[in-house]
């Protein structure tokens, strides 16, 4: 083989990778397209393409996405988090309770963190040491997490007093002009600063080799030496941690915290990677999909507002992308492969 | 006239011509033997037979029609059934749910089971096992009579022609006595059976006729009597035997692996072995005479119960990654299974069990690994489009190249090879023993399981057999011969009785 005619092929198994998250980006241009036009020919239309409208989209879009992150590794690596809506709900609620009770914002802000991580690390060590599958056991901390974030919270939701609030962990995802930065909210940019990190992970770490071996073939895995429990943990202990990064912004959208505002949000992160490329057998996603699908399905949610849809509507289109996504992605693979 | 006939029967995948012009004939009330290589087309014409294949030329007829499967369901309506290797059986479901599965005998959508089970019961008759309890679910059966209630419903089917795959490859001796008892009834009641395997004794015991297969084409047919065992070998190979196992001097040095009472849950009896440095041991025995469970207990695959594994002197903890670290490496059989991750790249299986030289506190140079993955599959010969392709995307030969670029690329000392030339073709084969010798050569010892007599024999320094868990007994190669490891794998499993 001359080298020339081996760089050739090689640019095409590359293109052949870019293809696919390029793909999930085209279809995030296609519907917005497609709910700009639509906005446009309405009487009083106009205000889908503004730019305070896509500021909106990408601030109410970061709580998912930066959840969404961690549940890719999760996916590509073969599991399975239910329990990433309670646990961010019980991260945000042992916020507020950390500020309620006169505590620092540091502390609160870390004890936010760690309370995400822990409830991953009490996943991934479930998961490894126990041997039953990811989707029972994150069933069942599901309603954990959610018990005692409502023991915390005793039952209703906590606001903490406004002073109490940092200013820049209250304007996180605010779409004031005068919190903007550069144009976006800190939040928007912090979640995209996550996701570039979490991306040359996967890519260029060997720790992301493993989530993607331990995925594809975890038999395999184990073979070759890896240690699987402890990868296995590790992924969702990061996962949680990037859980409790979403519990902040949870908090912040309200400055307050409700021990049962998690319950359905692990579906919505879920369909975040789904729509994105993620293949729940494991062993395929990017988080840049992710990052594309969480926008989707705002840029979907803010246009049927915009529109005047009722809220219903939203949903079944929503839940028709999902399926719509997987079959095409499904179909592609196969003439892939063939 | 026979009852089935296959005229220039060809097909192509890609460049790969699997069949070329195949013909022959199977009549009723006999058993022809289909034999050949792995790789040699058999698995091929046999989807060609149930459907699952369109051949691109030739022509079949069954009893005198015309005969073209558009799919399986076509092939067990004209009264062509498949008995697989692998079983496709519903485990929970009864025995008669799974004859009946798919042709199910009812009124509008109710179950007419009494009906189902006079069918059921007189198919299991004809197979010689009237008074099985139709309600046993099928996963309290052993695998010989799971095997049966496969061929119960064929019969149900009116299956005319039946075709076995390589049935007896995960039988126990009194399943495959059984099953041959089977197959003499079922020839009795007219029916056409052909027989797919690549073991000579069974089907010099068992068949009439004969057919080999070698790269895709029919090289020899008649009838069994008229030839003996070293011309099928010469057919079946089509070389001779020095062409194929090249000889690379090597010679053996210090122990290197030493396992002492060594036992699993799978490996209940412990084992003892020495393995030197510059050796090639080969292990021999029937299927499920504890091979594989073998290698996975010196690998730390399985959890070890008791007992040592010292590597180089030094003893070793019992986890493939203290394995791996100590310099042995693992070729799996089951590649699909176990041994490749199939949706990742050629890189990624190359390298998974070292990444070390690549990375630098934790981060990866894929430049760098990219030449050297590029390097391996340019010594290895692998076939492929670049270092990034999906490894499902190779043929088998080449896969089974890229697990062994691993243990090559990790460098270690001690190889366990277990089936490495299963399902690949002759040329390849011939390559990975070369390969072998230049390893032993380099001073690396290597464990290599084969269920294939003439390449363990010609290839290996010492033969192992085993038998029902046990090392029966090591012997210089030159000291042993096809009939006498067969003998004593089988003899062991008397002793036991």
């Amino acid at each position: 083989m001359t080298d020339g005619k081996g760089l050739s092929q090689r640019s095409n198994a590359l293109s052949v990778q870019a293809l696919n998250s390029f793909g999930v980006f085209l279809a995030l241009v296609v519907v917005f397209l497609v709910f700009l036009v639509a906005d446009q020919m309405q009487p009083d239309g106009g205000s889908f393409a503004t730019w305070r409208n896509v500021t909106v989209i990408c601030a109410q879009t970061s709580v998912i996405a930066v959840a969404a992150l961690g549940m890719t590794l999760i996916i590509i690596s073969g599991g399975i988090d239910l329990s990433a809506g309670t646990g961010l709900a019980l991260a945000a609620t042992a916020l507020a309770w950390a500020l309620d009770h006169g505590h620092s914002a540091t502390t609160a802000v870390l004890l936010c963190v760690l309370v995400g991580s822990l409830c991953g690390t009490i996943n991934g060590l479930l998961i490894s040491t126990l041997r039953v599958v990811p989707f029972i056991v994150t069933l069942g901390t599901m309603s954990i997490y959610m018990g005692f974030a409502k023991y915390i919270a005793n039952q209703t939701t906590i606001r903490p007093p406004l002073d109490s609030v940092p200013a820049w962990l209250a304007t996180l995802v605010s779409t004031n002009p005068n919190d903007r930065w550069f144009g976006f909210p800190s939040g928007v940019w912090f979640a995209l600063g996550l996701t570039i990190v979490m991306s040359l992970v996967l890519r260029y770490t060997v720790f992301g080799r493993y989530v993607f071996a331990l995925g594809s073939n975890e038999a395999t895995a184990r073979l070759c030496g890896i240690n699987v429990p402890l990868v296995k943990t590790l992924i969702y202990a990061i996962s949680g941690g990037l859980v409790g990064i979403a519990g902040l912004y949870h908090f912040s959208k309200l400055s307050s915290a409700n021990p049962t505002s998690g319950l359905g949000m692990e579906l919505e992160i879920i369909a975040a990677v789904v729509i994105g490329g993620g293949s729940l057998s494991g062993g395929q996603g990017s988080v840049l999909g992710t990052l594309n699908g969480a926008l989707i399905i705002a840029v979907i949610g803010s246009g049927c507002t915009l529109l005047g849809f009722q809220n219903f509507t939203t949903d079944i289109i929503i839940g028709g992308i999902i399926i719509a996504a997987v079959t095409l992605d499904q179909y592609r693979q196969r003439r892939f492969a063939s | 006239m026979p009852l089935l006939q296959t005229q220039a029967i060809s097909k192509s995948f890609g460049a790969t011509r699997a069949l070329r012009e195949v013909s022959f004939e199977a009549d009723s009330g006999r058993v022809l033997a289909l034999i050949g290589e792995n790789g040699a087309g058999k698995s091929t014409l046999m989807k060609v037979f149930s459907g699952a294949h369109l051949p691109d030329a030739g022509t079949m007829h069954l009893a005198g029609e015309p005969y073209r499967p558009a799919g399986p369901q076509d092939a067990r309506k004209a009264g062509v059934a498949m008995i697989y290797q692998e079983l496709n059986l519903a485990p929970d479901l009864s025995i008669a749910d799974n004859v009946m599965l798919g042709c199910e005998m009812h009124a509008c959508g109710w179950l007419n089971r009494q009906a189902q089970n006079r069918r059921v019961r007189e198919a299991l008759a004809t197979l010689g096992y009237p008074d099985l309890d139709l309600e046993t679910p099928v996963n309290r059966l052993s695998v010989g009579m799971q095997q049966l209630v496969e061929v119960a419903r064929a019969l149900v089917m009116n299956a005319r022609v039946i075709v076995f795959d390589e049935p007896t490859s995960s039988l126990t001796q009194n399943d495959v006595t059984r099953l041959f008892d089977v197959i003499r009834r079922l020839r009795e009641s007219q029916r056409a059976i052909i027989y797919i395997s690549h073991f000579l004794e069974e089907v010099r015991e068992i068949c009439d006729d004969y057919a080999v297969l070698r790269d895709g084409e029919v090289v020899g047919c008649g009838v069994l009597q008229d030839v003996d065992e070293s011309q099928l070998v010469e057919m079946m190979v089509g070389r001779s035997v020095d062409e194929l196992f090249p000889s690379v001097p090597h010679t053996t040095g210090e122990v290197v692996l030493k396992l002492h009472e060594l036992a699993t849950p799978s490996l209940p009896i412990p084992a003892n072995l020495e393995l030197r440095r510059g050796e090639i041991l080969g292990v021999a025995g029937l299927v499920g005479a504890g091979r594989t469970e073998l290698l996975r207990a010196i690998f730390a695959l399985d959890p070890v119960r008791q007992g040592s594994v010292r590597i180089a002197g030094q003893l070793s903890s019992h986890h493939p990654r203290a394995r791996i670290r100590q310099g042995l490496g693992f070729v799996s059989e089951d590649r699909k299974g176990e041994g490749l991750a199939q949706i990742r790249s050629i890189a990624d299986n190359t390298t998974l069990s070292r990444l070390q030289p690549y990375s630098t506190s934790g981060l990866l140079n894929l430049g760098k690994r990219r030449e050297a993955v590029d390097s391996w599959m340019k010594r290895l010969e692998v076939k492929a489009l670049s270092t990034e392709q999906p490894v499902y995307a190779l043929s088998g030969g080449n896969q089974q190249k890229v697990a062994l670029a691993r243990v090559l690329h990790q460098d270690a000392d001690v190889l366990l090879l277990d089936e490495p030339t299963r399902g690949i073709d002759v040329g390849t084969k011939s390559q990975i023993y070369r390969l072998m010798g230049e390893q032993a050569a380099a001073g690396r010892a290597i464990i290599f399981v084969s269920s294939y007599l003439p390449e363990l024999l010609a290839v290996s320094d010492r033969v192992a057999v085993m038998s029902r868990g046990r090392i029966r007994e090591i012997r210089a190669a030159a000291d042993w011969t096809e009939e006498t490891v067969m003998a004593m794998s089988i003899r062991g499993s008397e002793a036991d009785d």
